[in-house]
């Protein structure tokens, strides 16, 4: 659902989390780009960092020169006179993933709790397109949904505690990519040679929140024409 | 701008990283701030050396770090007291020091406090990733090649000798926060604290946790009375961005105190320790007390500016 009013939560005296929904989905997630991108745009001083996430956007201000309850009023005439039309498009990415084998290592356990071949559950992964809705974890991990009921499939029991970077997960009804080498509880269903995150470059993310993504299956051959 | 080889590690101790104040907005690309954990005292340390008090300086956890001067430099030592040495002989913390080609600093073990912040005059050459120098250990980059310090890495700084004649001067000791083994640390309750019920939210007021071992510069993580979510939520809420200083509560009731690795989070948060407080948080250490006392906004943020005014009168005093 989304809320008529923003909510506002108090981060301690300096972060304000404004919450625009209660749930994770494709709408409540396009308001909060929505804010974002508006008020990025506004001229409303002192605002340190904008972190916005599946449903709320959390802002980092500094009290020195803004005052907590003129943040919340600027805050509400912004969503009031949202300008849709400002809002960029959000970006169309194709991911292209190895799946499977070693790239894969639960892309069986996964086809396996489905009750389908590996290369259906493979079909099913890249038969749709998914929403950027936040990044997080570590540089340039973004979380997407939603994964198609027939492929959701529970996070590992055990996790890994380390896999390559570039492996594509799945837990839940949400799909990621892990941009560095990390732990991680998602089955790993394949890798895509593509660098996620990148700190010489600009943006130094691949993904940002709001893309819209596709992935696409390679042969383990065509790696090296991937890699950048 | 000169870049001079400045100090060699001869031991790096079991955590050395270069740190400025930290990497600010880009948490919407996932990159969390990094930058020294105890800013108060690497502020301090920068302006004692003559630099610009958000230089890079060098944070040391802990014990063994051990370097050598390759050139004359003006240094100065601050944080948490782990006995520092100048050859053997020990060295006042909180003031400037020349030291010469040859000389030797180590620091020995904790005696207060957990980490000290060692600033050279002309800073640390490292490039800049982001705005920042500070080093990020989980993507590894900033910092020297984004990693750890490691025996015989050669830091280089900027034109070291123009800092080598500076007048004397020392920060006032009384108004050096105390590192204490039992912390009150100041929060205001919220993002989530609703979430609890007002017996727990007490509970959480009037309990001591004690600091555990598995604390990193990621987060303090606590053990004490279990502090438990109003029964029938779900264990976990929608992940969201998430500061340094925030308290979230996992399923298991013992909260972290989120520490500046972190960028988002899933758990909810019940409190967030305030601004003025924050760099204490770099000081605490396993097996540490902590309790939580409950302040107001305006109180939060008179403390801020009370800190922030004895940081400019020491900034302006020379």
């Amino acid at each position: 659902m989304i809320y008529n009013k923003p909510a506002y939560r108090i981060m301690g005296d300096r972060a304000l989390l404004v919450e625009l929904g209660d749930e994770i989905s494709p709408l409540v997630n396009r308001k909060v780009r929505e804010l974002f991108i508006t008020l990025e745009n506004s001229t409303i001083e002192g605002i340190a960092e904008t972190v916005p996430s599946y449903r709320s956007l959390l802002i980092v201000y500094e009290p020195r020169r803004v005052r907590l309850s003129t943040l919340q009023n600027a805050i509400d005439e912004l969503q009031k006179s949202v300008d849709i039309s400002k809002i960029p498009a959000p970006k169309k990415l194709k991911i292209p993933v190895v799946y499977g084998g070693e790239y894969g290592p639960d892309l069986e356990w996964v086809a396996r709790y489905h009750g389908i071949s590996p290369e259906e559950a493979v079909k099913r992964h890249t038969g749709n397109i998914y929403q950027v809705y936040m990044i997080g974890f570590t540089p340039g991990f973004a979380y997407m949904g939603e994964l198609p009921e027939n492929i959701a499939t529970p996070r590992r029991e055990t996790p890994r505690t380390a896999i390559p970077a570039g492996s594509v997960g799945i837990a839940q009804s949400e799909t990621g990519i892990y941009p560095v080498v990390s732990p991680a509880g998602w089955q790993i269903i394949g890798r895509t040679p593509l660098k996620l995150f990148d700190e010489t470059k600009w943006p130094p993310a691949l993904m940002e929140m709001g893309d819209s993504i596709q992935f696409f299956s390679i042969k383990e051959e065509e790696v090296s024409q991937w890699k950048r | 701008m000169e870049a001079v080889k400045a100090l060699e590690i001869l031991s790096p101790g079991p955590l050395t990283t270069v740190q400025d104040l930290g990497r600010y907005g880009y948490g919407r690309y996932g990159v969390a701030p990094s930058g020294a954990l105890d800013s108060f005292s690497l502020r301090v340390a920068n302006l004692l050396a003559g630099n610009p008090e958000d230089e890079a300086g060098l944070e040391i956890t802990l014990l063994g770090l051990k370097v050598q001067a390759l050139t004359g430099l003006a240094v100065a030592v601050t944080g948490g007291d782990l006995q520092p040495r100048l050859n053997e002989k020990s060295l006042r913390m909180w003031c400037l020091h020349t030291i010469r080609k040859g000389d030797i600093i180590s620091f020995k073990a904790p005696k207060s406090g957990f980490r000290s912040y060692l600033a050279l005059g002309g800073g640390i050459c490292v490039p800049t990733v982001m705005g920042s120098k500070s080093t990020n250990l989980s993507s590894g980059f900033g910092g020297l090649r984004g990693r750890p310090l490691q025996k015989g890495d050669i830091l280089l700084s900027d034109s070291p000798h123009l800092y080598l004649d500076q007048a004397e001067r020392a920060f006032d000791l009384e108004r050096i926060p105390a590192y204490t083994r039992d912390w009150v640390l100041r929060v205001l309750f919220g993002p989530q604290d609703d979430h609890f019920t007002q017996e727990v939210r007490n509970s959480f007021l009037n309990s001591s946790f004690k600091v555990t071992s598995k604390s990193d510069r990621t987060g303090i993580r606590l053990t004490g009375p279990s502090i438990q979510k109003i029964e029938g939520m779900e264990d976990s809420i929608i992940s969201e961005g998430v500061i340094c200083g925030t308290i979230q509560v996992p399923g298991d009731g013992q909260p972290i105190i989120i520490l500046g690795e972190t960028v988002t989070g899933g758990y909810r948060k019940i409190a967030t320790v305030i601004r003025a407080d924050i760099p204490l948080l770099g000081q605490v250490k396993p097996e540490d007390q902590i309790r939580f006392s409950e302040v107001s906004m305006d109180k939060a943020l008179e403390s801020f500016r009370e800190v922030e005014e004895m940081i400019a009168q020491f900034r302006e005093g020379f």
